[in-house]
């Protein structure tokens, strides 16, 4: 599968390159339309802060480019900061616009507790993530997974997606939900890293690759 | 709550693992990307990687070795010694690291703390501190615990969570490759001061002491090298410790 990683000069492009090198299927990593266009499989990986990742994409002139990818029916995945970019809107460090992929946005972990004691905010981890209740990881990316499985995490900021059926994980930070992972057709999000969740992780990027 | 993280700790002066006694008097452990292989499969949380001679030449000199390892090892790795500025965070980003921690440049510009949030985030970014025990609490040192900074070391925590740094690494110099356990007021100071995770390091010996600081000083994580390398215990074996005495850690599968 040609698999292709934008690179838009966000922090961690790398890892999840690495991860796919490891798999056997040596991955681009390219802002260069001609390339990222042939790809079948586009990664979104990246941290840093929303509004800095929308205008680079915007910079590149990705944005159009990943809206055309996904009308034809070919998969986007976004991990971590990527993930969130596919939703509407995010509130860090002022309202940005996100890609509008998956209706709902981005907002911060809350800091405080319901008694008002202190939350540890950025969500740094392992955490068991699980499918929503009546939902099933049959035939989506996480088939590989026992419900349970830990996958590392890192972020300040969560997904809200509006539409409950685009949820395919959660988990839960000191008593917080957060979204894990979305899929909507191919499009496809993880909150959490599994380019660096260790062989667990690695087992959903080879179910991107072989779905 | 995410689980306890466990955390290997590999030093590093020139191609060597090393590792010491109160970060000094360092002695030959081998090949670090032997050893980094090893912590992966026996199910290291995360790997920690320290430049010991960084801030003698000025810069960080791990970008080979954080390149061979990221082949291989699919856990998150925090690189740290003798970060300067955000070219050289950039540069251990891009060779494989996922988080960067300072030190010495940020006792001397903690400006640096917040260029770094701001163009990785803050979960990119680690406030290392090597803490020593005076009359009063603790003073925070640099260079592997050789030179003062005059900063108080619970304060100077806080004021890194304000300028951004997204996790603490606390370093106690004193404990640090005696094996004698954590400096538990140390780590419960700081636990309580920041909302950020502190990873506690200096003094693992035993399962034990892994009880002590989690439950006792509220530590977020734990880092180890002596019992670990010295091959005391495995990754496996402190994992199991921590499941029967009611920590929660993750479960490898």
């Amino acid at each position: 599968m040609n698999v292709a990683v934008i690179d838009y000069g966000m922090g961690n492009l790398h890892s999840v390159l690495r991860a796919f090198e490891h798999l056997g299927v040596p991955a681009s990593l390219t802002d260069d339309h001609a390339l990222l266009l042939r790809a079948e499989l586009l990664v979104l990986p990246g941290v840093g802060a929303f509004g800095d990742g929308m205008a680079e994409l915007n910079r590149r002139r990705l944005i159009p480019l990943l809206q055309r990818h996904v009308s034809q029916g070919k998969p986007l995945v976004g991990i971590c900061l990527g993930m969130q970019m596919l939703f509407e809107t995010s509130e860090e460090f002022g309202e940005h616009k996100g890609l509008g992929l998956l209706p709902g946005g981005v907002t911060a972990i809350p800091e405080r507790r319901q008694d008002g004691s202190r939350r540890r905010v950025p969500h740094v981890g392992w955490e068991e993530i699980v499918p929503p209740t009546e939902k099933s990881w049959r035939h989506t990316p996480l088939a590989p997974l026992a419900p349970g499985t830990a996958m590392y995490f890192v972020h300040s900021f969560a997904a809200q997606p509006a539409d409950p059926a685009h949820i395919l994980a959660i988990c839960e930070h000191d008593g917080h939900p957060i979204c894990a992972a979305v899929q909507r057709d191919n499009v496809i999000g993880f909150q959490f890293h599994p380019e660096k969740s260790g062989p667990a992780g690695l087992a959903i990027l080879r179910a991107l690759l072989s779905p | 709550m995410p689980a306890i993280r466990l955390i290997a700790r590999l030093d590093i002066k020139g191609p060597n693992l090393i590792k010491g006694v109160h970060l000094e008097g360092l002695r030959v452990i081998g090949d670090p990307g032997a050893y980094a292989r090893r912590y992966y499969e026996q199910g290291a949380d995360e790997l920690l990687y320290m430049d010991t001679v960084a801030s003698l030449y000025g810069r960080n000199n791990l970008t080979d070795i954080v390149s061979l390892a990221a082949r291989d090892v699919f856990v998150p790795m925090t690189v740290g010694g003798g970060v300067r500025s955000v070219e050289d965070a950039d540069r251990l980003l891009r060779a494989g690291a996922d988080k960067v921690a300072v030190n010495t440049a940020a006792t001397q510009r903690p400006e640096l703390i917040s260029e770094l949030a701001r163009r990785f985030g803050s979960q990119c970014v680690v406030l290392s501190i090597e803490a020593k025990e005076r009359e009063q609490g603790w003073e925070a040192y640099t260079d592997n615990g050789r030179e003062h900074t005059g900063l108080d070391v619970v304060d100077w925590a806080q004021r890194g969570e304000e300028l951004g740094a997204g996790e603490i690494l606390l370093t106690s110099v004193d404990r640090e490759g005696t094996a004698t356990g954590f400096d538990l007021a140390l780590v419960r100071a700081v636990a309580d001061r920041v909302g950020i995770p502190v990873i506690a390091s200096g003094g693992m010996g035993a399962a034990k002491d892994l009880k002590a600081v989690v439950q006792e000083a509220r530590a977020d994580a734990v880092a180890m090298a002596h019992v670990l390398h010295y091959n005391k215990l495995s990754i496996g074996e402190i994992r199991d410790y921590a499941r029967q005495a009611g920590i929660a850690v993750r479960t490898v599968p």
